[in-house]
């Protein structure tokens, strides 16, 4: 019987082993790069559910590459946050790669981006699982270089210069968070989280740790895009191919800057007064400027990238409260958000695949002519502006009424403030794209092929039935495990060290 | 120092090539540092043999680390100096103030 914490390298191994298989033969056989980038992503689902199983029934799992005795070895740990993200990641990547199948036909060389897409897949599950900040780094890395390319994958004038921005930008972000990494190493000599967790608990306060502090906001704020940051993400969102937006706002910015923001705060350095009211500032900034970008702009996917800003400033603020009702709902409305806004993403694709623009002015009346995109995309406008029986609506309840119950009554006001502005960015959405007149020369479009209309079907029942993720039992399995280890804090070290081997 | 200076000519220069340079002497900064890090006074190479007892060492572990940060700054470097290519053939320029079709 193999241990079950084997499992954890599985998550890294599957993706690089699906991309090199499809960077071989994928050339050739027109049919093996679908076939095998959407095998790969359905058993790295399959995996992550299973892996949320074993963490409500055994407990944290620790893999040591290797088998060095911690903390000398690299370490993959499988927590509850973990198993959260993970899900999040893969769910979003299975159903991105059964929509790529139709949507990438237009571009000539499949395989180079499947292969990139594993890649990114696999660097993001890297960072996930990561136990050592070294590796946490490298794994990072993958994940943007891979994202690079993609953005600039159509290779035209605009994806070529955001692509340049992002690259640009991403890169003095990774170089921040390495100048941190080695403030942290020379401090505390050792690279394995737990045990620097132990360590910083030991020594009193520092300089050195408000110094890295600092230098970890600059670098995951750059790749999270947090309001000061942002700049790339306008650009980069809209230019990339439209499954690759919808993995870039849904994922890959809360894999590489939310989680990692958590995990070294809550886990390592340990949260204190001044850190959870900076990274409250700089949700409730990044909420409300980016609603406000948003509202004005015409072209579909640029209003979205705007709208992910914005969002992550909610999940930012509920995180940054630091009461476990506000990380239930931060984490909470990190999932939501990666299922409504790849949903919406996926959905402009879809409106470009048909008619070949992103402008919304050119649009209307789209609703007559392809009733799946319309309605799903209805199903997460309504989501992501907070209406009632959609998953959006009660993670943005939980923070609001988290914000309140800690007395921080104007943040709950500009996140209500910010919540009505989203939805009228939407209705002008809604609007302008789907109802109204039908104009003649839209009187020939077809609706998208079935791959895309599966992956946009799953996606948004998700959206209807999210809410259901609150009742207790499902909480219990869901959110439960992963707030708790925020809240748990630097006892995180001993949890590892304790872990099943 | 050197980091300033790379950051310097990342955010005052307006030609991509110099823009790239930048982030190089930015990273390779990063990695001095991180070997300086380790460095021990009069310390010596860190290999272990049975017939020297080792006193004073330098730490090893940064030095494997730095190796695997400049093959990443070589990929990134790579990256970008690909994307400049493309941009040369597109817009026909290396001055990114000739080259703002978007708005951020």
């Amino acid at each position: 019987m193999i241990a079950i914490s084997h499992i954890i390298p599985l998550f890294v191994a599957i993706s690089l082993l699906g991309a090199f298989i499809i960077s071989i033969i994928g050339k050739k056989l027109k049919w093996i790069p679908d076939v095998i980038g959407n095998i790969t992503t359905l058993i790295l689902l399959g995996l992550s559910i299973l892996a949320m199983w074993t963490i409500v029934t055994k407990g944290t799992l620790v893999y040591s590459v290797g088998s060095w005795k911690l903390p000398i070895g690299i370490a993959l740990v499988l927590d509850g946050l973990t198993a959260f993200m993970l899900i999040t990641v893969n769910l979003i990547a299975f159903s991105v790669s059964i929509y790529s199948i139709s949507y990438m036909e237009r571009f000539t060389s499949k395989w180079k981006f499947y292969t990139l897409f594993l890649l990114m897949v696999a660097g993001m599950n890297g960072v996930v699982v990561s136990g050592d900040i070294f590796n946490l780094f490298v794994f990072l890395e993958i994940a943007s270089v891979a994202s690079y390319a993609l953005v600039a994958f159509g290779t035209e004038r605009h994806e070529l210069e955001a692509a340049f921005k992002y690259t640009v930008m991403s890169s003095v972000g990774s170089l921040f968070l390495l100048l941190g990494i080695v403030f942290l190493y020379s401090y505390t000599s050792t690279l394995n989280m737990a045990d620097m967790a132990n360590i910083l608990a030991q020594k009193s306060a520092s300089n050195i740790t408000i110094m890295v502090s600092v230098l970890f906001i600059m670098g995951f704020g750059l790749k999270a895009a947090l309001v000061p940051f942002h700049a790339w993400l306008p650009d980069a969102h809209p230019s990339a191919p439209a499954p690759i937006s919808a993995m870039l706002s849904g994922v890959l910015i809360k894999s590489l800057g939310i989680y990692t923001l958590c995990r070294i705060f809550y886990n390592v350095i340990g949260i204190n007064f001044p850190l959870s009211s900076i990274l409250m500032i700089l949700g409730t900034l990044s909420m409300v400027i980016g609603v406000f970008l948003a509202i004005g702009q015409w072209d579909f996917k640029r209003l979205l990238a705007y709208h992910s800003i914005s969002q992550i400033g909610y999940v930012i603020l509920g995180i940054g409260l630091g009461t476990p009702l506000g990380i239930i709902g931060g984490l909470f409305h990190l999932f939501n958000h990666s299922v409504f806004k790849s949903l919406l993403f996926l959905n402009s694709g879809a409106v470009e695949y048909a008619t070949g623009t992103r402008d919304l002015q050119e649009m209307g009346g789209l609703a007559t002519k392809m009733p799946i995109t319309s309605t799903t995309s209805l199903i997460a406008s309504m989501s992501i502006a907070g209406i009632p029986p959609f998953n959006g609506f009660w993670s943005k309840l939980i923070i609001i009424i988290a914000a309140v119950q800690a007395n921080h009554l104007g943040y709950a006001f500009w996140a209500v403030l910010a919540s009505i502005l989203t939805l009228a960015s939407f209705t002008k959405v809604m609007k302008y794209a789907f109802f109204g007149e039908l104009r003649k020369k839209w009187s020939e479009v077809k609706e998208v092929p079935f791959f895309m209309k599966i992956a946009m079907v799953i996606l948004a029942l998700i959206c209807v039935v999210g809410g259901a993720l609150l009742i207790p039992n499902i909480n219990e399995v869901f959110l439960k495990p992963a707030s708790d280890v925020l809240l748990e804090g630097t006892k995180y070290a001993d949890i590892v060290f304790k872990g099943i081997q | 120092m050197l980091f300033c200076c790379g950051l310097y000519c990342i955010l005052v220069k307006r030609n991509i090539i110099k823009i790239i340079l930048g982030i190089t002497i930015a990273e390779y900064a990063v990695n001095l540092f991180f070997i300086l890090v380790a460095y021990r006074m009069e310390g010596r190479a860190p290999i272990l043999s049975s017939e020297v007892e080792i006193v004073n060492m330098v730490d090893p572990l940064p030095q494997a680390l730095v190796l695997t940060s400049i093959v990443i700054g070589l990929a990134t470097t790579t990256m970008l100096v690909a994307i400049a290519m493309r941009i040369y053939e597109k817009y026909g320029t290396f001055d990114i103030t000739k080259i703002k079709e978007l708005k951020g």
